[in-house]
């Protein structure tokens, strides 16, 4: 095995696409180094990315916010700038283990590990984020929903690494909010969650919306249908319910020691309406 | 394979070695320095047990590779007492008897350390939240909150 740590992107890339045996990379290595551990990776190389100009930090710019690759979830909860403009996503990102995991841990890991549960992707989802991927043949920036493609797996090419997250500047009575459940108080792995994302116009009316679901299918749901019931309202009880049965029907999920099909179809809904309600509240609705 | 040579700061000392591309910090630091202080509970990164600090940022050492310390400044247990004088939260913990078996005290007073140098005044949500990355099969965590909030008036007052 072999470990370097390159300093520049186009390095790092090179290094993975010339690559001949399995490589890994490594930002906060809570997967990683668990999978590695476990025996269920073997990996020749490890890419350790976090010495890469610009990987970690967060850049507030022109058009938003722009989260490097290696940037650990503890670093998004210091952040006011981001706290303040994306809440659903840093609560999200702040769920995903102890304190200890909270140093390393990254969003960007928690995209590309690929897990249905994975807690920031639905807040990230529903927040409308893209993800920047540096690959052979340049960059491309693609909708944070298209990277997983199932379980442990991903879209992204030999050679190709996510190196930062981009979140749009925020519009005006904006808010979003995210929500799982698990069996414990904290630090456990979501049964079925939702992240809701709001804007709404001058009136309280909700103009646009962004619904997801997580642990509820082999990735996490966008679910346009439950975005379009938002839209028009002012977050009334019929449409909470019609939110709620729009979210349990999207549902496609396993029975598994965590909870079965049935739960997490009903939890899904009534989480949706939960959470749709702080996202609105953040947003200034009343 | 071929080694990885490394130079870090450890406790304020600075450390060379040489470790293997896949050795943990924790490997490193018990099995090529002697620095036993943190403790191998889970190796998954769920118990604390082996929590250092790297970077002024808590993390569990079970999940940092031994390479990527270069260039760090990493903080263990041996590094908490000067000399015979204990830290305050050592002191608290023996006078409070926040310990029983004893494996996973130095993950919990590391993980106590990072807590209050980040909030001297933590209240009693706060430990357990802050502490909830480390386990304890023993003590019930009652005697271990008590043991910090203590520590933390003491702290305050000197």
């Amino acid at each position: 095995m072999r470990y370097i740590r390159p300093l520049s992107i186009e390095d790092a890339v090179g290094e993975l696409a010339r690559a001949v045996g399995p490589a890994a990379i490594l930002a906060g290595g809570s997967d990683l180094l668990v999978r590695m551990k476990g025996g269920f990776i073997e990996p020749e190389l490890i890419v350790d990315i976090k010495a890469i100009n610009g990987l970690s930090d967060i850049q507030e710019t022109a058009d938003g916010f722009r989260i490097g690759a290696a940037v650990p979830c503890a670093v998004l909860g210091e952040n006011k700038a981001l706290r303040k403009a994306w809440p659903g996503v840093v609560e999200a990102a702040k769920l995903i283990g102890s304190k200890q995991v909270q140093g390393r841990c990254t969003i960007v890991g928690n995209l590309c590990n690929a897990s249905p549960a994975a807690d920031s992707v639905p807040a990230l989802v529903a927040a409308g984020a893209k993800a920047v991927i540096a690959g052979p043949s340049g960059k491309r920036t693609i909708a944070v929903e298209s990277v997983p493609t199932g379980p442990g797996r991903t879209s992204l090419a030999k050679g190709e690494i996510v190196e930062a997250i981009l979140l749009d500047k925020r519009a005006p009575n904006s808010g979003d909010a995210y929500q799982r459940f698990i069996p414990r108080t904290e630090m456990d792995i979501a049964v079925v969650s939702a992240g809701v994302n709001l804007t709404l116009d001058e009136h309280g009316v909700i103009k646009a919306a962004r619904v997801a679901l997580g642990a509820a299918a082999p990735t996490v749901l966008l679910v346009a249908e439950a975005a379009q019931v938002l839209v028009g309202s002012k977050l009334d009880e019929a449409t909470l319910e019609r939110l709620a049965k729009v979210c349990s029907g999207a549902c496609r999920p396993i029975d598994d020691k965590r909870g079965t099909i049935e739960f997490r179809r009903k939890v899904a809904g009534v989480l949706a309406k939960r959470v749709a309600a702080t996202a609105y509240e953040r947003a200034g609705g009343k | 394979m071929a080694g990885v040579a490394v130079s870090t700061t450890i406790n304020g000392d600075h450390v060379e070695y040489l470790c293997q591309p896949d050795e943990t910090l924790l490997e490193v630091l018990r099995d090529r320095l002697g620095l036993t202080g943190a403790k191998e509970g889970c190796g998954t990164g769920d118990c604390g047990a082996c929590s250092v600090i790297v970077d002024n940022r808590l993390v569990c050492s079970c999940l940092v590779l031994g390479a990527e310390a270069e260039g760090r400044q990493i903080e263990t247990i041996e590094g908490m007492a000067h000399g015979d004088q204990l830290h305050p939260l050592q002191q608290k913990f023996l006078e409070h008897a926040a310990l029983q078996c004893g494996i996973c005290t130095p993950g919990f007073l590391i993980a106590a350390k990072d807590l209050l140098a980040k909030n001297p005044s933590p209240t009693e949500e706060e430990i357990r939240f802050g502490l909830a990355g480390n386990l304890c099969r023993c003590t019930g965590y009652d005697k271990i909150v008590r043991a910090v909030q203590d520590a933390a008036n003491v702290m305050k007052g000197a």
